[in-house]
């Protein structure tokens, strides 16, 4: 199927100098979640501005549904919507203008059903008559969501949409993109929370200053990349590892009491054999559990790899 | 055309004005009533007519142009700065809409603004001095383009400023002085020869003796040169706008 959004060779050099895309390439699937994770000044919020139009593009091209952004930006701006980083919103206008507005801006005819299903949806119909200015932090942010979905966009772009709210929210927030992508919208996320990628993402990009370092199924990534721990709490502490088991580069912690054992996720069948070896070598255990490498572990990998 | 966005930038601006009501509205009308009642009602009692109309009549015009000129490029610079000071013009700049679309709807609810206060003003000096509009068609004609002109000038304004002093740089260091000095209450033929050959450097003398022909038949300079100069400020407004739009100055990056 033909990607939703297609960047090829895309390069941003600002007046400055300063390079903030390098000949990017990238592919975004319909109907994904797609997380773009990068330190500060990777590089994403530069990304996502010159596929909605707010960046100007050095070199490269944007496709978005098979159309330029350049020269076709009517088709392909109504196509998306964007929730920024910052809460930038107007002060004194009621929440109901305000998606009024929006709705309007992006060429579509009124139709108070959809703002009100919105606004319903991120609990702000209550609100709808306030003004912006009384509204809290958590409202706000979701009033941006209410804007960006106001003109019931194909494609949403959330830079960092979990920033500074609490968790319940948090989760109320996740609930509402889940249900948007089953509603076919596609949803890219940048996000500086890794458990917030590892719970959404159908995939995850790292940009690491203005580069692509990777784009990869998460379930795949996690895969690849995540390395499993093996720890056993020993019966009697050890000062060293028996020869024998050498094979298996155990390490000992917490003063000879524990024994890790650190393999990948394809060497599982290692761990019967440990165990017997173990047993042979009388070397008896209370207790034992795994650990996985979370996404996190691997982002910071990734990026420390490259600095 | 993507008329929605046209009208939702429009009523967008309009809205503000209504919310704003006491400032946009109320407070110029009642300083430009001040000069009425001052220069009309009071010193102009003892101030002899000028060309066969009474100083107060003779200083409606002026005034309103002063108005017109101040709220115009108030309103359009205003209505543009304030996204880029708050962040909100991501949401603009992300919209499919041409620039053509985003000039004619910021300019026009910034014109629409200035016009109707010019209006008011007109109204409230009836209260005031004895008036008459010779040619009431010219007279709507001189509001409309000098309100678009200003706009789309206040509207450059409002790209180039990066704070609210440079917001406010041009229209009280330029306009304002421009606007006193280019013949809103005398006319320049009571200046002595240098200072009227002088005065014809001003480009607001042309805009206040066209609107005042069209008042009491009275110019300073030909009424075609007026319209003329009009239009070429509008051209020249139109250029610049055309320009930012092109190179993204000050808007993206």
């Amino acid at each position: 199927m033909e990607p939703i959004i297609r960047v090829t060779h895309l390069s941003k050099t600002y007046a400055s100098g300063f390079r903030a895309l390098k000949d990017i390439d990238l592919e975004i699937r319909r109907g994904e979640i797609f997380a773009l994770l990068g330190p500060n000044g990777a590089g994403k919020t530069t990304l996502i501005g010159t596929i909605c139009g707010i960046v100007t593009p050095s070199a490269g091209t944007i496709l978005v549904d098979g159309r330029d952004v350049l020269r076709e930006y009517r088709a392909t701006r109504s196509l998306i919507g964007l929730v920024p980083q910052e809460l930038t919103t107007e002060a004194f206008e009621s929440v109901w203008d305000n998606v009024t507005f929006s709705r309007g801006l992006f060429g579509k005819p009124p139709d108070p059903a959809h703002l009100e299903k919105v606004l319903r949806d991120l609990s702000l119909w209550d609100r709808k008559d306030s003004k912006i200015v009384t509204l809290s932090g958590g409202m706000k942010r979701r009033l941006l969501i209410a804007k960006a979905l106001a003109h019931e966009p194909q494609v949403l772009f959330l830079d960092e949409p979990t920033a500074g709210v609490d968790v319940e929210l948090r989760r109320d927030m996740w609930a509402l993109v889940r249900a948007l992508r089953a509603g076919g919208v596609t949803i890219i996320l940048t996000t500086h929370y890794i458990d917030e990628a590892e719970e959404m993402a159908d995939r995850v990009g790292v940009i690491n200053k203005g580069e692509i370092v990777l784009v990869e199924d998460k379930v795949e990534l996690m895969r690849k990349l995540g390395r499993k721990q093996l720890t056993l709490h020993l019966a009697q502490p050890l000062e060293r590892v028996p020869p024998a088991l050498a094979a298996y580069r155990l390490e000992l912690a917490n003063r000879g009491s524990d024994l890790i054992y650190t393999y990948e996720e394809r060497d599982r069948a290692g761990i019967s054999a440990l165990l017997n070896d173990l047993a042979a070598a009388g070397i008896r255990y209370r207790d034992l559990h795994t650990t996985q490498s979370s996404l996190e572990d691997i982002f910071v990998g990734l990026v420390s790899e490259r600095r | 055309m993507n008329v929605y966005a046209i009208l939702a930038i429009y009523r967008h601006e309009m809205e503000r004005t209504r919310r704003t009501i006491m400032q946009s509205v109320i407070s110029p009308v009642i300083s430009t009533s001040l000069y009425f009642i001052v220069f009309g009602a009071a010193i102009g009692e003892r101030i002899q007519q000028v060309e066969g109309v009474s100083y107060g009549a003779f200083i409606v015009p002026g005034l309103i142009m002063l108005s017109l000129l101040t709220q115009s490029i108030s309103n359009a610079s205003f209505a543009i700065y304030f996204p880029k000071f708050t962040g909100t013009i991501y949401e603009l700049l992300s919209a499919p809409v041409s620039y053509f679309e985003v000039v004619l709807s910021y300019v026009g609810a910034a014109a629409t603004k200035s016009i109707l206060l010019g209006l008011i003003i007109l109204a409230t000096a009836g209260l005031f001095v004895p008036l008459r509009v010779e040619h009431p068609v010219w007279m709507l004609l001189f509001l409309v383009l000098t309100a678009a002109t200003f706009s789309l000038f206040g509207f450059i304004i409002g790209v180039w400023a990066d704070g609210f002093e440079k917001l406010q740089l041009i229209p009280l260091l330029f306009v304002t002085p421009l606007t006193f000095l280019g013949g809103s209450f005398y006319s320049i033929h009571m200046l002595p020869p240098f200072w009227r050959a002088v005065s014809l450097f001003n480009p607001v003398v042309y805009l206040v003796s066209g609107f005042r022909w069209s008042f009491y038949g009275l110019a300073d300079v030909s009424v075609a040169v007026s319209l003329a100069m009009i239009l070429v400020f509008l051209a020249a407004s139109l250029a610049v706008v055309a320009w930012i739009f092109r190179t993204g100055y000050r808007l993206k990056t």
